[in-house]
């Protein structure tokens, strides 16, 4: 036991216990997270509880379990359940959903409580606009106020998906664009009125402009208001878990699926559909419920202006760093400036870009370029270029010493070589050098998206909202609309984890967020590391 | 050499262009840094400069005769003056295109016939009381009237009558007035007064519907003491609840609120230790505290503090306005705690409460006879000279904070002890925000050592195994996996700290310290097993498999422990291991306490000082171990002894490195946090950092605020320390290259 002390070898296993640990809590951590969030889009079966208190009353609980533990007995000071001499109680949580009959998603049923538990076929998930899902029986179905047969619903449900899309259409793209103009409009005069020159012919002209688009807007509302119409025709009887019939108008409603009917195809067929659905739809709910797709959206807007900032700037330090700089003091200061840039805490960036881009920069391309919108500010409010720029800032130094890596790995001899055939310096760089460091610099960017991509402190001051009314990219002059705030993933997890009113119910969705973020983030990661490995393989092979 | 300079010539020239723009490309990466630096210091600055005050316009009065009440305007636009005959008049203080400056735009007499003035009081609600001889009072209250004609903006001055224009008898009796302080709201009218016959009273006007709308009212007279001498200062608090009165030094407190009687609250006398007399007396605003001037040159400002013995007057500070000169005359602002000072010969200082700030001091007056009044935004002063008044401007914006006030502790109003408070709004008006940038930075202190006591043993130890005694295969593998978890955005390890891992560790507290024996002793186990296995079977698993051997081993360990946690809360914590560190150790439990920051931030800092270790010992000279190797050396000890030594600088870098990561890191205390502002080393307990704390206020303080220059001062207090400890770091790692590349 001593000699093995001596040996050293139980600090050895200590420093391979250190290894494991934080091996453990890589894997660990992806895998929570993706078998939370994968979980989340495969459609669980529906369980129906029949459940007894110690005084003999029944009740009937239905919907999915969304997590089990096992609690000391002592924990519970519960009259309802006679617990007997066990020492622990196995309890169940149930997603019930129907909240416009109880007041919460969420329940626990106690394990001795439950009488008799099944898994009735034709139950039926209504998941909903609004209200989140509803469990029950389907009853009835009526067609403009006539009974007709159930299984005419598949095609009910098509039909009201269409009109819903209809609607959509015509609210926020074709109303949208008129609300846009007009607005337009009423800047145009209130510039011209700044600049004296609102003559009474343009004044006509703008106002004649104005009656076109009401009477434009006439028509839509009145088409409006017919498919409003038309989409309340069908409705629905569904028996709940208490017994209580409530109508559903299927207006309200987006799919039914009967989750204990599925097959495994069928409900891995599910399962891509919602994984589709996650990505494509807008939130609902107060983002609790439906899709992630404006986020998204955002993310990937605001990353990409970031990259075209950045990109350019972060190249030509490296190689200034790299191929021009001398080995004296400027140059050393440089480099620390670059690991300072790297180690700055993100918040600062976005106290800086506040104060700095939003309110100072903005505020002064306001008064010069938008004074007929002030006071309210155009660029002068926190946005997505503000945001973009400020990433850009932030993830200058990874783009650095990304390329500046690529290039210090180019033989020596490839420069000189050039420089001898007669070529300059900076022919030598653009054809010779920078060709062959761009997987160096392509990894340089891949890492800096990475990192953007999951930054959120510094975006929650210069630009990013928990629910933005319209994409900074849409079909209105000028399409691109640099100064709209914008929706990010990474603020949404943030938001909706810990802002929203319902925590629990929105849980979930977090986590599927979180899995989306956290893939694509990975597998940007991995990306830039392959192409990293295989250059050094490259150049390993050049030098020989 | 053949070459045409034709040819030549442009191509050198897109060279040198090539050059020039790359350099000022490479240098712009310092001049962002730089920027960012003077940006912060730009926004921060204003909050430590000292008050300034100078002349902006002197009119002439048209009304002749002495002044006795002077004042502008919430604007500096329109100046006015009571002059002893009991006559208002406006002056108009800027020029516009109708009135040019100094014109005079409204006289009303304020008095009938046969009255006499007698004295003149002006509220902190910017009424004017003319005291008549006879013992009445009448109440006026200049008005500003704004309109628009078109875009053209008028502001015309109205005298309003808040309280009717009859004189009203301050005393039942009608007695002549001695002297008297006169307080008013919209529904009610306060007045504490002496007669000529030794009474002191109160007398409550009580509004029928609002004084705003209506001037009626009904009178309710209460006596409060009789057979007063002469008293020197007499002042009710601006809500009404407190009287006081100063006679011979003696200061006695009243309640007012009482409808059937008015009780002596106290006496104190406030000079008797200095062995001075009191020379003015002020209440600040925000009617809690007191202002004593004294003849030997000092202002003391006394509250209410809560005692053993209920509440009581206590000296907070003092103030030194004068050595020799007494302070004659305190003007409180309206709205912050600044007060002006005034000395016999004239000189007038400014000086803030709270902060303990001496703003400014200069000769301004002739004597302290001088009437001077504060505008109503305390950014400007109005003074009246021989004949004519005289407009000052004062910038003093930020008097709240100074560095002594952010740092140390500040006794406020209304606490019992000086303390650390951070505390930035609230929903009431007249609150006063408490800026101590202590409370904060030591939540950051804390978050950054929790997790740096979870990082720095995980993070070296897998790093010496790494760099040491892995075989080069596996570490092809490992380094990445490791460090791709420096890619996680920390939102993600902030939400599953906050709602996943903050619920795990309530339920399993027990767990966490079980964790804390059971992995070592695991391992011990493992590697005793290891250690006594028979030789063929050690080389089929040599030891450097060590970290896959010992992986199921540690996931058992942590089973057992969450498994055994339910049995040890049972049978030594009564059941509930919370309740027992609440009820039984008296120490706060906070759900999302220090101990889960500690874990998560430990998670995002692992992979930085992981990685940086690893390069320091991955990069030690290979003939150095060989050499240790050859004489003899077991690896362990050639590790301890050469290797670790060798890389020490760069370990010590990578330690500064994963510390400025954690001073800085948002996301994940902002979630895994309670936020709560309290300095408490407690592990069970929440914490504020300097980065949550901006990420929490920033985008709700209001630009160019003290609050917000102060949260740019957190950003600049965060960006100095992580300069320091990357500068630092980088420093270090240069040195340690260049040792390296010598041996």
């Amino acid at each position: 036991m001593k000699t093995w002390f001596k040996s050293g070898s139980p600090w050895v296993w200590l420093s391979a216990a250190g290894v494991s640990i934080s091996l453990i809590s890589v894997v660990g951590l992806l895998f929570l997270i993706a078998s939370r969030g994968l979980s989340f889009f495969w459609p669980s079966q529906i369980h129906q509880f029949e459940l007894q208190t110690a005084q003999g009353q029944t009740s009937v609980v239905i919907g999915e379990i969304y997590d089990r533990e096992r609690i000391p007995a002592s924990q519970l000071n519960n009259a309802q359940v006679d617990l007997g001499d066990a020492e622990s109680v196995e309890r169940y949580l149930v997603k019930t959903g129907n909240r416009e009959l109880v007041n919460l998603d969420f329940r626990w049923v106690l394990e001795p409580m439950v009488q008799q538990q099944s898994q009735p076929e034709d139950v039926a998930v209504i998941e909903r606009r609004t209200n989140g899902n509803f469990y029950g029986f389907i009853e009835e179905v009526y067609m403009d106020g006539e009974s007709v047969d159930v299984a005419k619903l598949d095609s009910f449900i098509d039909r009201v998906n269409e009109l819903q899309e209809d609607i959509e259409q015509l609210q926020g793209t074709d109303i949208g664009a008129i609300n846009y103009e007009l607005e337009r409009i009423r800047l145009k005069e209130r510039k011209a009125e700044l600049d004296g020159m609102l003559t009474d012919e343009v004044k006509t002209g703008f106002e004649k402009r104005r009656q076109e688009l009401a009477a434009e807007y006439k028509e839509l509302e009145a088409n409006l208001n017919k498919l409003r119409r038309d989409v309340q025709r069908d409705k629905i009887v569904v028996r709940a878990m208490d017994g209580q019939t409530v109508d559903i108008n299927l207006e309200q409603v987006l799919q039914i699926n009967f989750n204990n009917q599925m097959g495994f195809f069928s409900k891995l067929g599910q399962f891509f559909t919602q994984i589709g659905n996650f990505i494509g739809d807008d939130p609902r709910e107060a983002n609790t419920e439906g899709g992630v797709f404006p986020a998204i959206f955002g993310t990937v807007l605001m990353v990409l202006l970031m990259t075209v900032i950045v990109s350019p700037l972060g190249v030509v330090a490296a190689i200034y760093l790299h191929e021009y700089a001398g080995n004296n003091a400027f140059t050393k200061l440089l480099r620390i400036a670059v690991i300072n840039l790297a180690g700055v805490p993100s918040i600062v960036y976005g106290v800086f870009g506040l104060g700095f881009f939003v309110y100072m920069v903005g505020g002064s391309i306001d008064q010069l370029f938008y004074p007929e919108s002030l006071p309210s500010p155009t660029f002068g409010s926190p946005g997505v270029l503000w945001s973009a720029i400020t990433l850009a800032i932030l993830t200058l130094p990874v783009v650095i010493v990304s390329t500046e890596e690529g290039l210090a790995r180019i033989p020596s001899s490839m420069r000189h070589g050039s420089l001898a055939l007669g070529a300059t310096k900076a022919e030598t760089l653009w054809r010779i050098i920078l060709p062959i460091a761009s997987p160096a610099i392509m990894t340089g960017i891949i890492l800096a998206i990475a990192r953007a991509a999951g930054e959120v402190a510094p975006l929650m001051l210069v630009g990013v909202v928990k629910m933005a009314p319209s994409l900074p990219l849409d079909g209105n002059f000028p399409f691109l609309h640099l100064d709209r705030k914008f929706m990010h993933l990474g603020f949404h997890i943030y938001d909706v984890g810990f802002q929203s009113p319902n925590v629990e119910a929105a849980r979930p969705l977090v986590y599927a967020t979180a899995l989306l973020l956290v893939t694509i983030i990975v597998a940007l990661n991995m990306t830039a590391v392959s192409i990293r490995n295989r250059l050094r393989e490259k150049y390993r092979a050049l030098e020989h | 050499m053949t070459i045409s300079a034709k040819t030549f010539e442009p191509r050198q020239l897109k060279n040198s262009l090539a050059r020039w723009m790359i350099s000022a490309g490479g240098v712009s990466v310092l001049f962002t840094l730089v920027l960012i630096f003077m940006y912060l210091v730009y926004v921060i600055k204003p909050v430590f400069e000292s008050a300034s005050i100078e002349p902006e316009t002197t009119i002439q009065f048209v009304e002749q005769g002495n002044t006795v009440a002077v004042g502008v305007d919430e604007l500096k636009e329109i100046g006015f003056q009571i002059s002893e005959q009991g006559v208002m008049s406006f002056y108009q203080l800027r020029a516009n295109d109708q009135h040019p400056v100094g014109e005079q735009l409204l006289i009303e007499p304020l008095l009938i016939d046969d009255e006499t003035l007698q004295k003149v009081r002006a509220t902190t609600a910017n009424q004017y009381i003319l005291l008549t001889t006879k013992g009445t009072i009448k109440v006026v209250q200049p008005a500003f009237l704004l309109s628009f004609d078109g875009d053209k903006r008028m502001m015309k001055p109205a005298v309003r009558y808040p309280l009717g224009e009859d004189a009203i008898f301050i005393d039942e009796n009608e007695a002549k007035i001695v002297d008297f302080s006169f307080v008013m709201n919209e529904e009610k009218a306060v007045i504490l007064a002496l007669t000529e016959d030794k009474r002191l009273i109160k007398t409550s006007l009580i509004a029928e519907d609002d004084f705003n709308y209506d001037p009626e009212f009904s009178a309710e007279y209460q006596l409060v003491q009789e057979d007063v001498e002469a008293i020197d200062f007499i002042q009710v608090t601006p809500d009404m609840t407190l009287g006081m009165v100063a006679s011979n030094n003696e200061v006695s407190v009243y309640e007012l609120d009482s409808d059937w009687d008015v009780p002596l609250k106290g006496q104190f006398n406030p000079v008797i230790e200095q062995k001075a007399n009191i020379t003015a007396m002020a209440l600040l605003s925000g009617s809690s505290s007191i202002l004593f001037g004294t003849d030997k040159g000092k202002v003391l400002q006394w509250f209410e503090v809560a005692t053993a013995d209920g509440r009581e007057f206590q000296q907070i500070r003092s103030f030194g306005v004068s050595v020799d000169e007494p302070v004659t005359k305190i003007y409180p602002e309206l709205y912050r705690k600044s007060f002006f000072t005034v000395t016999p010969a004239g000189e007038v200082g400014l000086f803030y409460t709270t902060s303990e700030a001496d703003l400014w001091r200069g000769q301004m007056l002739e004597s302290d006879q001088q009437l001077m009044a504060i505008a109503p935004r305390a950014n400007g002063l109005a003074i009246a000279g021989n004949g004519e008044l005289e407009v000052l401007t004062v910038h003093n914006e930020h008097p709240e904070v100074t560095w002594s006030a952010l740092w140390q502790e500040v006794w406020y109003e209304g606490y019992p002890e000086p303390d650390y408070i951070w505390q930035s709004t609230s929903g009431s008006d007249d609150f006063e925000a408490k800026f101590s940038l202590v409370p904060i930075s030591f939540g950051t202190m804390k978050a950054a050592m929790y997790a740096m006591l979870f990082a720095v043993p995980v993070a070296i130890a897998a790093a010496i195994y790494t760099a040491y005694f892995m075989p080069p295969v596996m570490r092809r593998t490992v380094k990445p996996t490791i460090e791709l978890m420096e890619a996680l955005p920390t939102v993600i390890l902030g939400f599953l700290a906050g709602l996943w891992l903050a619920p795990l560790i309530e339920a399993y507290l027990p767990a966490v310290f079980l964790l804390l024996i059971l992995l070592p002793l695991a391992t011990f186990v493992t590697a005793f097993a290891w250690y006594k296995l028979p030789k063929n079977i050690k080389v089929m698993l040599p030891e450097s498999f060590a970290p896959l051997i010992i992986l199921p081993v540690l996931i058992l360990a942590a089973l057992l422990a969450f498994y055994l946690s339910p049995v040890v809360e049972a049978s030594w914590f009564g059941g509930d291991m919370r309740k027992f560190i609440t009820n039984d150790l008296g120490i706060d439990f906070d759900q999302r306490n220090a101990l889960v920051v500690g874990i998560a931030m430990g998670f995002a800092v692992i992979p930085t000082i992981f990685s940086m270790a690893e390069d320091a010992i991955f990069s030690v000279p290979k003939h150095l171990t060989s050499g240790s190797l050859a004489l003899g050396a077991t690896q362990w000890q050639t590790l301890v002894k050469v290797v670790l030594l060798t890389a020490s600088p760069g370990i010590f870098s990578a330690v500064m490195m994963g510390l400025g990561r954690a001073v800085g890191e948002t996301m994940i205390v902002l979630m895994a946090t309670g936020n709560t502002p309290v300095i408490d080393w407690s592990i069970f307990q929440g914490m504020r950092t300097l980065s949550a704390n901006i990420a929490v206020e920033m985008p709700e303080s209001e630009v160019g605020s003290s609050h917000y220059r102060i949260l740019f001062l957190a950003a600049f207090v965060l960006f100095v320390f992580t300069f320091v400890f990357n500068t630092l770091a980088e420093f270090v790692r240069q040195r340690l290259r260049e040792k390296y590349s010598s041996l």
